[in-house]
């Protein structure tokens, strides 16, 4: 009890902070997100039509995934220098890799038959993309979406160290003070956003899945 | 509408001759049928129709017009097509599923509201009840069913099947057969049928191209098939069984299956006289000894039951189903 009474102190005089930090916070991951979304979407969508060079793509994304996210904050600095713009490219390089390969698995997992159908009764191909491949292949992208917030959402305690704010301040400055109530306070509300945007993100793919399609 | 095969050959990139110096017409409201084992380049040979498939020399016309000026969009939507795999957008209605070519061709929506309900009319499946289902709610025979009416819609005068009910079972690949020929009776389309299955290429087709190899071996009605094989290859691939069965069966059939009722006219003639329990073969030897145009039938008491004309004797022999004048 005295343990909790301590944190909810902690909680209540931090208020400003954490607040500003929360935001800062989403502010970082969303805007990453969203720039990748914008990148993976339409590139694994062409790299689904050009699958000779797809291999290379989905390598690159694989690569830049495999540095160690510290490391990678790390290596942007020197480049970018610090604050918020670094952040976010380590957190777009991140998001990456997720959503082109979903993308890229669910175009090219549509039912050949149903394209062959389709470019059988006089579709273009536009029509087949729009009609066909990405309705089908919408609940993949979205799953590669949640993956890719989910993570995000918690590579971003990382920005701190490239002095972008986000809840990882907190949990940086209650380290270095010993204050377990302080790393908590920063930590706690990490792990809500990360799943309050999973949940969120499931409730839009169920409803993005197309009627008539069990998987 | 006629399609014609002009001396049509289709080299792979890989240098596979697919198919090789193809020709063949199939006339307007028939349904000819591609025969021959696997890789023998009959899905090749249909898939050039609707230019899914380029041609590498020759020419496919239909009805005159050279499909190499045609766009590739604008012909499809003009040509139905059918695969095995069915193929139906599992995440669209039935209703949307068969409206779609209409959809495409830019027809109102009274149009083909209606031409979704005309057409699953066609094939016995209630439209309140099956338009807003999904692909996947229905069985595999009923999906094809579909398949096969959402190539119909937006009227097209050719049909393409590309071995349509061989993934079905039996039951369900009998029905569709039978429906399929009766449908084919009423709207008299041109269908271009790929099988492996020789007893559905007898089954429904007016006339079948047999191919091996990407060469044609023969074309010819399913009877004249059977009864006629070009060469050995057609012979085996028919299968000699059925070959002569076909023959023993038409020649052992009794006299009296086929013979007309007596009119007072043939009585009165002097024509030579046989049982009516006679096979066709008796009759036709009777014909040729007594070089008689009519036989006259009669029961085992002698009494006169019927007769039988040359010309029909021969179209039943022969396995000819036309109307003589």
């Amino acid at each position: 009890m005295e343990h909790l009474q301590v944190f909810m102190d902690t909680v209540v005089s931090r208020q400003d902070l954490l607040i500003e930090r929360t935001i800062q916070h989403l502010y970082l991951s969303f805007i990453a997100i969203l720039i990748a979304v914008g990148i993976s979407l339409p590139l694994g969508i062409y790299i689904s039509r050009n699958r000779k060079v797809a291999e290379f793509y989905i390598g690159i994304t694989a690569v830049l995934q495999t540095i160690p996210s510290l490391a990678l904050f790390g290596f942007l600095v020197p480049v970018l220098g610090i604050g918020s713009i670094t952040a976010l490219v380590a957190l777009i390089i991140y998001a990456l890799l997720p959503i082109l390969r979903n993308t890229y698995t669910g175009i090219t997992g549509v039912d050949e038959g149903i394209i062959e159908a389709g470019e059988g009764m006089g579709m273009t191909q536009r029509q087949i993309l729009w009609k066909i491949q990405l309705p089908l292949s919408l609940p993949f992208m979205m799953a590669g979406v949640r993956t890719a917030t989910v993570l995000t959402v918690g590579v971003a305690t990382l920005a701190t160290f490239v002095g972008a704010g986000g809840l990882g301040d907190v949990i940086w400055r209650g380290l270095q003070s010993w204050n377990n109530s302080l790393v908590l306070a920063g930590a706690i509300p990490v792990a809500l956003l990360a799943l309050l945007f999973d949940s969120l993100l499931k409730f839009v793919e169920k409803k993005v899945t197309p009627k008539g399609i069990k998987y | 509408m006629l399609i014609t095969f002009d001396h049509v050959t289709k080299q792979f990139e890989d240098g596979t001759i697919a198919v090789d110096d193809v020709s063949f017409s199939v006339a307007k409201g028939k349904l000819v049928t591609l025969i021959g084992p696997s890789g023998c380049g009959k899905t090749t040979t249909m898939k050039m129709i609707n230019k899914l498939i380029s041609l590498s020399s020759g020419s496919i016309t239909i009805d005159g017009t050279d499909i190499s000026e045609q766009d590739p969009v604008e012909l499809r939507r003009n040509i139905g097509y059918v695969i095995q795999r069915i193929g139906l957008l599992p995440h669209m209605t039935i209703e949307e599923n068969v409206a779609l070519v209409p959809k495409l061709k830019g027809w109102k929506k009274e149009d083909y509201q209606k031409e979704v309900d005309d057409l699953l009319d066609l094939v016995g499946l209630e439209p309140s009840t099956y338009k807003k289902r999904y692909p996947l709610e229905l069985s595999g025979g009923q999906q094809q069913r579909i398949g096969v009416i959402r190539a119909l819609a937006g009227k097209p005068p050719i049909i393409l099947m590309d071995e349509p009910f061989s993934a079905l079972d039996p039951i369900s690949r009998e029905q569709l057969q039978d429906e399929l020929k009766l449908l084919q009776k009423n709207i008299q389309k041109t269908i271009v049928f790929v099988t492996h299955d020789m007893d559905e290429a007898l089954k429904i087709s007016d006339e079948v191209i047999v191919m091996k190899d990407g060469c044609v071996q023969q074309i010819a009605t399913p009877d004249t098939l059977i009864h006629q094989p070009s060469n050995a290859f057609v012979r085996s691939f028919i299968g000699e069984d059925r070959v002569k069965q076909a023959i023993e069966t038409t020649s052992k059939r009794q006299a009296s299956s086929v013979m007309l009722p007596l009119t007072a006219e043939v009585l009165q003639e002097s024509t030579p006289r046989l049982p009516d329990s006679s096979p066709l073969q008796e009759v036709a030897k009777m014909m040729l000894t007594s070089k008689a145009n009519k036989i006259i039938l009669m029961a085992a008491d002698g009494e006169a039951t019927g007769w039988i004309a040359k010309d029909q004797l021969l179209k039943e022999l022969a396995g000819i189903d036309m109307e003589v004048i």
